[in-house]
């Protein structure tokens, strides 16, 4: 009877998390223009969709900077957790702690924090420094992903590896690298996510007319075009199916009992 | 030896300039405009004009609603953890995955489709009159507001609760079992005090996400309710008064960094686990 009782709270929490959703989803197939009304099934939002020059650049600039600063800070990230790793112990705490900053501070303080930066030097808002802002928050992330598996490691083998004639950079190619790429790759994908939902950062620090999604749907509050929910449809129905193939492999993964 | 290092400064060299001057640089000039007036001399104004009674108020509004939201996502969301976490479900990676998932649909989108739900000719509405019933203002209130963030930040709550209880060992549980304790006293005995770090770390990843927004007020306060974060807006994008927006801001710095010494006080091992 709990068993039951336990189950509908959780379905219903469940509903309340994807009622919006299904909202947007319901309304991308309908005819009419206004939301809240329904004017019969139709793919014209699909089509105007790809028509939609304003919305298909904001995509275009979200996946590029996402892509750019997820592939960036992994690469700065990565080296810099090694790095650290290998350091005295003052010196890692310390920068440690510094890297936790922007995680601590919350979002509108970080935005606002780089947007001086980028005047003070007198860069022009647009594309780069959105970029770099994107850069500045996922690399804490990375560092969070890495260090753990850092920690995991077994010194010895590498160790090994250098007693066997290995030199230090074809040690940590071969030996360190895969062990670490779990949390390499966790790192990549939280950055990629991070950067993907991004408003408040990216809204302080872009201009020139570079828009991202999430930019696109603020300064079109007072009338979201309903392409908008054909393409959040589209995007979610992606990571849905990403989601599953995921859990669905891990699972796979799980019962053949190789990790 | 000496390679090693030399090897090691180089690998520390983008990250140095990272941490220099994309964080540490831009705190400094956030207390630098903070602290200087419109000639760039040191002055206190800006500290000053933000201890007015209409600015407190703000502040202490955004202060109020979101520790209600932080409250309301911890009591409805310690309960989805610990469903998560036990027995009730075999295949929990596909819930987890599921309660997941929402986080990756568009922030504004999502909040705006609640407009779509809640306005005035909204769908909810509309079901209320075919019924019968009368219209209900859901939007433009504090409620809204609140509504809100716990939409928005339930998720933050439920999934560092629910690695701590999935961490507590199950045989402590059982030992406290057959020891005669029924599920109340294991609960508030075994439960409650080793989830309390997961605790702690979704309150504040609820919290400080919820004293700062500007886009849920905006949207579903119907910009009738003013939190801290609008006024930072405000001054940043529209007013172009820095100095004060800066100062405001050195002020939320102050605000979150008290909260986290003192969760930090209650736990030493105190996670941030992200979607």
């Amino acid at each position: 009877m709990m068993k039951f009782f336990k189950k509908i709270y959780f379905y219903l929490i469940l509903l309340f998390l994807y009622a919006p959703i299904l909202t947007l989803v319901v309304f991308s197939f309908n005819e009419a223009k206004s939301r809240g009304k329904w004017g019969g099934f139709s793919l014209r939002w699909y089509k105007e969709l790809f028509q939609n020059a304003e919305i298909m650049d904001a995509l275009l600039s979200t996946v590029l900077v996402a892509l750019l600063a997820a592939l960036i800070s992994t690469v700065i990230g990565t080296i810099s957790a090694l790095a650290l790793h290998k350091s005295g112990t003052f010196f890692r705490k310390t920068m440690i702690n510094l890297t936790y900053l922007p995680m601590m501070n919350s979002d509108i303080v970080t935005g606002v924090s780089l947007m001086l930066l980028f005047s003070f030097l007198h860069f022009e808002l647009g594309f780069v420094t959105l970029l770099l802002s994107h850069i500045t928050f996922c690399i804490p992330y990375v560092i969070l992903s890495v260090m753990p598996k850092l920690y995991g490691l077994n010194p010895s083998v590498y160790e090994a590896a250098l007693d066997l004639g290995a030199s230090p950079l074809q040690a940590y190619r071969k030996i360190v690298l895969p062990d670490i790429l779990p949390g390499i790759i966790s790192g990549f994908l939280i950055s990629i996510t991070l950067s993907i939902d991004d408003f408040v950062i990216s809204f302080f620090n872009t201009g020139n007319g570079v828009k991202n999604i999430s930019i696109l749907v603020y300064t079109s509050k007072t009338g979201v075009k309903p392409e908008n929910y054909a393409l959040s449809s589209i995007m979610f129905g992606a990571v849905l199916i990403l989601l599953l193939i995921i859990n669905i492999k891990e699972k796979k993964k799980a019962t053949e009992g190789n990790y | 030896m000496k390679k090693n290092n030399l090897l090691r400064a180089v690998a520390l060299f983008p990250f140095l300039i990272w941490i220099i001057l994309l964080i540490v640089v831009p705190v400094i000039l956030i207390a630098y405009y903070g602290l200087t007036n419109a000639d760039g001399v040191f002055s206190l104004d800006n500290f000053r004009q933000f201890f007015q009674p209409n600015y407190l108020r703000v502040f202490g509004r955004s202060l109020y609603l979101a520790l209600l939201a932080t409250v309301i996502c911890l009591l409805v969301g310690y309960p989805i953890a610990m469903i998560l976490a036990g027995n009730t479900f075999k295949r929990k990676t596909l819930l987890v995955v599921l309660l997941i998932a929402p986080m990756w649909m568009n922030f504004l989108l999502r909040t705006y489709a609640w407009l779509t739900l809640l306005e005035g000719n909204g769908v909810f509405n509309t079901i209320l009159q075919s019924l019968g019933l009368p219209k209900q203002a859901f939007l433009g209130n504090v409620n809204a507001v609140v509504f809100g963030m716990v939409y928005n930040f339930l998720p933050y709550m439920i999934f560092p609760i629910y690695t701590s209880i999935s961490k507590i060992p199950k045989n402590i549980i059982e030992a406290a079992k057959d020891l005669g304790g029924g599920n109340v006293i294991c609960f508030f005995r075994i439960i409650l005090p080793l989830s309390v770090p997961g605790i702690l770390s979704g309150v504040t990843m609820v919290f400080v996400p919820g004293v700062t927004t500007f886009v849920i007020s905006q949207f579903l306060g119907s910009g009738k309710i003013t939190l801290i974060g609008d006024i930072i807006e405000q001054q940043f994008m529209h007013a172009g008064n820095w100095g004060f927006g800066a100062a405001i801001s050195i002020i939320v710095m102050i605000a979150v960094v008290l909260c986290m010494w003192l969760v930090n006080r209650f736990s030493d091992d105190s996670e941030v686990i992200m979607p």
